[in-house]
Parts: structure tokens; C-alpha cells; sequence
């Protein structure tokens, strides 16, 4: 994404927040008007253990230059074990990437509970900052992905 | 070696005619000496095919999801490390332990025949271990070798001679295991910056033709219906544009056995483009015995993965991944 003023790149983000505690948290830091970057995309899952690896991958192909997933804080599960597994798979699976080569500021996990609005706009705020840092995600994109600079 | 190809087509002969099995599963002759290729003997007569020699490397345990179904019970030849995917096949319910007759056979380590080729031997006509050498018979004559040197990756870093499960065991020599680090390799690439993996994966995983080979053969990746044969799953495609694919594909797939992955070294040696495959799963398996204790998949058919179970104190994501240059 090209910042139309500053001709910077402003990264792309995908956050995917569970429905219970951290859609809601997302919810509480707009209606406290908090601010947090436009450039986070939120996916709402019923919970963050629904999130598959291949859905990080994916979003990552498809040009997201960071992914974060936001779930209930463990313990506090609406069904009462999901991020717990949440926890293992991202554990083994961002360390997975790192082994690969790819940078691992580029992923993370944060739980956010529905009462936490500025924590909420506080971590996607560092989150956008430290992703923006890395730059454009190159390592884990698909070029058919791409726009064609040529053609944008 | 020889006399335990002769003991194993007795048995199997048996075995077929009391009726006390329908079918042996086991390994025929190949087109040559070095390419024994797995194979299911209904009768008496096809035994005539039997082979057993330093080159059965393959794991027989995957070939039983489907041939057990059929009526009657299955006998089965299994190497120590076979057993540990037969126990993970048991456990996840792919195949019914009443109807397997497994029999533990005796295992020198198997042997490389891209490593026996890369010392100058060609047309090998015959290999027999004699304790820490092999004797190669080759249309040019005989070489000793030493076994370590020819052994399969696989074979390097050998879980042991013991069988985890067996209804009997036909073993008539002392079996020698090689035991080395098995996570070098892993440890080796950890050490290295993030762009350094990064071009080290990248020239090997470009190498990768989409086979599906390492798919086919691993015991543990046994879905009847894969994600990567959805053709909206992104990453269907044979000939790829881009590299994504096969990063997409790799990690996904190892992804998915972790914590079921026995390490039995299948997907290195079949890989036509001689991808390292190990090190991704290994990656997993050393991630997993750091953070959660450790685990070897397949030591008995109960129990839970380090995937399916969680405490409640586990490490957060973030820590999981040590900074640089400070790797578990």
C-alpha cells in the first residue's frame, strides 16, 4: 500500500480477533475513541484458536506485511480451552517461520479481552509501528499477488 | 541378511497357509537388486517374489490403511523404526490393530544407493552386511564399504533396535545402531542470520517439482482428502509461478504432522530433488520437546501430542521465539 502524500509504504495488516473478547475489545477502543492505524484489517473468528497456520500463510501471500492474532487471555476462553491450543500452534509456528527466514516481528499474538479498548489501540499501534520498520514484506508474498506497479 | 529373507518368506509362507493371514505385506523384487519395491502376496506362489535386503528402506506401516480393510487379517513385515507409524496409525484410528499380525524384523540400518553410486560403485548386483562394512557385488567386481558411510540419512540418527510393538520378531543377527545428534542439522541452520535460512530454504525449496512424493509416502499424512488437492486451496497448481507455492506447501505440511511425525525419514528419501525435508520436521520435533518436554510420536498407540494437549502455563508465542544466536 503507497501513502498517496508521502509515497511511503504503509504496511498492510491483518489482525484476526476471536469474537468474544478481542472484536469486542476492538469495538470499546472505537467507541472510547481511541485511535488505532486504518491500515489493520480486522477478520473476526469465533475464537483464535480457529485460525488455521495456512489463514497466516495466506494473508501473507496475498500481500499482508503482518499478522497478529488477538484471543481472549488464556484462561478466560469462551469455550474454555480454545486459545490455549491457539497458544502451542502459533508458538511452534512462528517459530517455524523464524527457522524459514522470516523476520519474526512480522507475526504475534496478543490476548485483548473486551474490556481492554486501549490495550487493544496501544498494541495495534506498536504492532503497525514495528511492522513498518521491517518494511514490505517481500519473503512470504506471491507475486501474482502483487499490483503491477506498471499498471497501478 | 540373507538368511533372514529366507526366515521371513518361510514365515509368510506359513502364515498364508494355515490361513492364519490373508495377505503378507512385505517387499518384492525390483527392476534391480537396489530398488525393492513394496508389495501385498496373497499366495504361496507369489512369495516367489520376496525379497528382503539392505536396500528395503521404505516404511510398509502406510500401505496397511488400506489393506487391512479388506476381509481377514493382514501380516506385516515392520523395522524397529516402522513400528513407532504403525503405534501413530493405531492411535489416530486409520487402521484396527485386531487386524494386523506384525512381525519385528531384524534391521542393519538400510543403505543409500546415491551415497554407494557418489563412491564410484556402479551396477550393484548384491550388498550384505558383515558388521560395521558392507559387501557391495558390482558388475565390476566387490567393494567393502564402510556402513556408515552409505547408510540413509534416516538411518544416521536410528531411534533403536527395539520394537515398539510386534506379535513376534524374526531377528537372527546383533542389529548395531548408529546413533548420532539428530538435530545438527536443525541446529546447524538456527545458528545462521535470518537471511542466510532464508536463501538456504529458498535454493532448496525452489527445487521442489510438486510431486507430492513426500505427501504420498509420509505415514502420518493419511487425510483421504488433502488440502493441498482442493483446488481452491491456493497452492494445487504443478507448475508454480512463484516461490510462494512451495514455502505455502513445506510448511504447511510439516505443519500438519507435528506432533505425529515419527521421524521416520520418508519424505528425505524419497524427494527426487534430494530436498532436506528432515529438517523441517525436526524443526518441529526440537521446538516441541523444548517447550512442552520431550516427545517421540508413536511410542505407543495412547496418549495425547504435545498439540492436543496444552498447561497452563505455556510459553507465550512470543517467547517461543528466542532471539538471535540464543536457540534452546
Amino acid at each position: 500500500m503507497q501513502d498517496v502524500t508521502t509515497n511511503a509504504h504503509t504496511p498492510n495488516i491483518v489482525a484476526f480477533c476471536c469474537n468474544w473478547c478481542s472484536y469486542a475489545g476492538a469495538d470499546l477502543a472505537g467507541s472510547s475513541r481511541l485511535s488505532y492505524p486504518a491500515n489493520v484489517k480486522i477478520i473476526r473468528v469465533p475464537c483464535s484458536c480457529r485460525v488455521n497456520p495456512m489463514f497466516v500463510l495466506k494473508a501473507f501471500q496475498r500481500g499482508a506485511d503482518g499478522v497478529i492474532l488477538c484471543g481472549c487471555h488464556p484462561g478466560d476462553c469462551h469455550y474454555v480451552t480454545g486459545n490455549y491450543y491457539t497458544r502451542r500452534r502459533m508458538a511452534l509456528l512462528f517459530s517455524f517461520l523464524n527457522y524459514l527466514g522470516i523476520e519474526k516481528e512480522r507475526t504475534r499474538v496478543e490476548w485483548v479481552s473486551a474490556a481492554e479498548g486501549a490495550r487493544f489501540s496501544a498494541v495495534m499501534n506498536d504492532f503497525v509501528k514495528t511492522v513498518a520498520a521491517l518494511g514490505e514484506n517481500k519473503r512470504l508474498t506471491d507475486l501474482r499477488c502483487k499490483e503491477d506497479p506498471e499498471n497501478a | 541378511m540373507r538368511d533372514v529373507e529366507q526366515k521371513m518368506k518361510e514365515r509368510a509362507a506359513e502364515l498364508l497357509r494355515s490361513g492364519e493371514a490373508a495377505r503378507v505385506v512385505g517387499w518384492k523384487k525390483g527392476e534391480f537388486y537396489f530398488d525393492p519395491s513394496p508389495a501385498t502376496f496373497e499366495t504361496e506362489e507369489e512369495l516367489g517374489e520376496f525379497v528382503y535386503n539392505g536396500f528395503c528402506g521404505s516404511n510398509l506401516s502406510k500401505y496397511l490403511i488400506a489393506v487391512s480393510k479388506k476381509p481377514g487379517k493382514t501380516a506385516i513385515f515392520l523395522k524397529p523404526c516402522d513400528t513407532y507409524s504403525f503405534n501413530e496409525l493405531v492411535k489416530e484410528h486409520r487402521v484396527a490393530r485386531e487386524k494386523v499380525y506384525v512381525i519385528g524384523i531384524e534391521c542393519q540400518g538400510k543403505l543409500d544407493i546415491d551415497k554407494i553410486r557418489a563412491k564410484g560403485v556402479t551396477g550393484v548386483m548384491e550388498a550384505e552386511e558383515a558388521g560395521d562394512k558392507v559387501e557391495v557385488t558390482s558388475l565390476y567386481g566387490k567393494t567393502s564399504i564402510a556402513r556408515e558411510e552409505i547408510l540413509l540419512e534416516k538411518c544416521l540418527c536410528c531411534k533403536g533396535k527395539k520394537h515398539m510393538v510386534a506379535d513376534e520378531t524374526i531377528i537372527l543377527h546383533e542389529m548395531p545402531e548408529t546413533k548420532n545428534n539428530r538435530f545438527s542439522g536443525v541446529e546447524k541452520l538456527e545458528r545462521m542470520t535470518p537471511d542466510e535460512r532464508f536463501a538456504f530454504w529458498k535454493a532448496e525449496l525452489s527445487k521442489c517439482i510438486r510431486c507430492n512424493a513426500c505427501r504420498n509416502v509420509c505415514p502420518a499424512c493419511s487425510c483421504v482428502k488433502c488440502v493441498f488437492d482442493n483446488p481452491a486451496s491456493g497452492i494445487a497448481a504443478k507448475a508454480n509461478d512463484t516461490e510462494f507455492e512451495e514455502q505455502m506447501f513445506h510448511i504447511i505440511r510439516a505443519f500438519h504432522v507435528a506432533g505425529r511425525c515419527t521421524d521416520c525419514g520418508e519424505c528425505s528419501r524419497v524427494c527426487p530433488q534430494h530436498i532436506p525435508l528432515h529438517l523441517l520436521n525436526r524443526k518441529f520435533i526440537k521446538d516441541m520437546d523444548t517447550l512442552y518436554g520431550d516427545f517421540q510420536a508413536g511410542e505407543t498407540a495412547e496418549g495425547k501430542t504435545p498439540l492436543t494437549e496444552y498447561t497452563e502455563g505455556d510459553a507465550e508465542p512470543g517467547e517461543a521465539v528466542k532471539p538471535e544466536g540464543q536457540h534452546a
